[in-house]
């Protein structure tokens, strides 16, 4: 019977070293995308250099489910320029067009005015109360670039959670399972 | 090597590369565009000029707007947004920017446009400094691609004066 122990341990050893070779190339495809993203984050000097349009107030522009490429440099904020902000109390940024401008001639502040080019008011209704304007601390970025439709994905997976965890499972089974 | 997932999965990267080659491409040939679109505006009217209650300036315009755009359509063209702003230096501010009328024009039909109208946004300074205020009027144009880089442009039309005294 010797020979069926010499073949547990050998397919035990197999597996052990497919499993290591199996985390190491998970943990690759992981650390990959963090340096992707870290990466765009130092090119683009915003904290979120890729954000999903979540609503309608910038149709017929961007619809649901757009992507659009944030930069933030020193350059000074100007009227009809896309911005991204967050409120305070709000976790959703927002991406609106730049209304107004006054820009302080000491200091070189500027106090912003933005409204959403479908919305028919502007964005004081969305600031915090007793909010008028915006500053550049609550500003993350402006559009640079635009791609139609590729956010839907995350769109998707944010609403409906369930897909998000058969979609990983899925990817999960795929990794462990292929002998690649 | 040859089972069904593989052969779908090298599909879908061929797919997934030729359609991004593709965006980039009609990105790139945007720069091949040099446009020289014109504009004419003219303040038909000061309708009120006053100071508010709380101390600012505020005006109201009639304006009118002339624009040929056309040149600003190329095949990757979505859309451009287009509007007209004040621009004017304060004692306390380097630079005011007001926009007063915008709008969307979604094709090459529509780019060579006439308007008649008043302000669409409220004309309101950051204290009181539009008595006798020169300012330029100022039209912007952003262009929305169907996919890549935004361009964006603007005619400055500079010696507009608001009054001496409210009315």
């Amino acid at each position: 019977m010797g020979w069926i122990e010499d073949t547990v341990t050998s397919v035990k050893s197999i597996q052990l070293r497919q499993a290591l070779h199996q985390t190491i190339s998970i943990g690759l495809i992981v650390t990959s995308a963090l340096m992707i993203w870290k990466g765009l984050m130092c090119i683009t000097g915003s904290e979120s250099p890729i954000v999903v349009v979540l609503s309608e107030s910038m149709e017929p522009g961007f619809a649901r489910g757009d992507i659009l490429f944030l930069r933030m440099s020193k350059e000074p904020i100007r009227a009809g320029e896309i911005v991204v902000y967050n409120i305070n109390g709000r976790d959703i940024p927002i991406v609106h067009r730049v209304i107004k401008v006054h820009e302080r001639k000491d200091t070189g502040e500027v106090d912003v005015l933005t409204k959403g080019d479908n919305n028919e008011e502007d964005d004081i209704g969305l600031y915090a109360p007793g909010q008028r304007w915006l500053q550049r601390k609550h500003i993350i970025g402006r559009a640079v670039g635009f791609l139609p439709h590729v956010g839907w994905a995350t769109i998707i997976m944010t609403e409906k959670p369930l897909i998000k965890y058969i979609l990983l499972g899925g990817l999960g089974l795929l990794v462990i399972t292929s002998k690649d | 090597m040859h089972s069904f997932g593989y052969r779908a999965n090298a599909l879908l990267t061929f797919a997934i590369t030729i359609l991004a080659l593709m965006c980039a491409m009609a990105s790139v040939s945007d720069n091949f565009n040099s446009p020289s679109p014109t504009s004419q505006v003219q303040v038909l009217n000061i309708n009120w000029f006053q100071k508010k209650p709380d101390g600012d300036d505020e005006v109201s315009l009639t304006l009118n707007i002339s624009a040929n755009l056309e040149s600003l359509f190329t095949w990757n063209t979505k859309q451009v947004f287009v509007f007209l702003a004040a621009e004017y230096e304060t004692p306390k501010n380097a630079l005011n920017q007001v926009s007063l009328w915008d709008g969307i024009i979604p094709s090459k039909e529509h780019s060579k446009y006439w308007i008649h109208t008043t302000n669409k946004y409220r004309f309101i300074d950051q204290g009181s400094n539009l008595r006798g205020k020169n300012f330029n009027l100022t039209l912007h144009w952003h262009v929305m691609p169907k996919t890549g880089k935004m361009f964006s442009d603007k005619i400055v039309m500079s010696g507009f004066r608001l009054p001496e005294s409210y009315r």
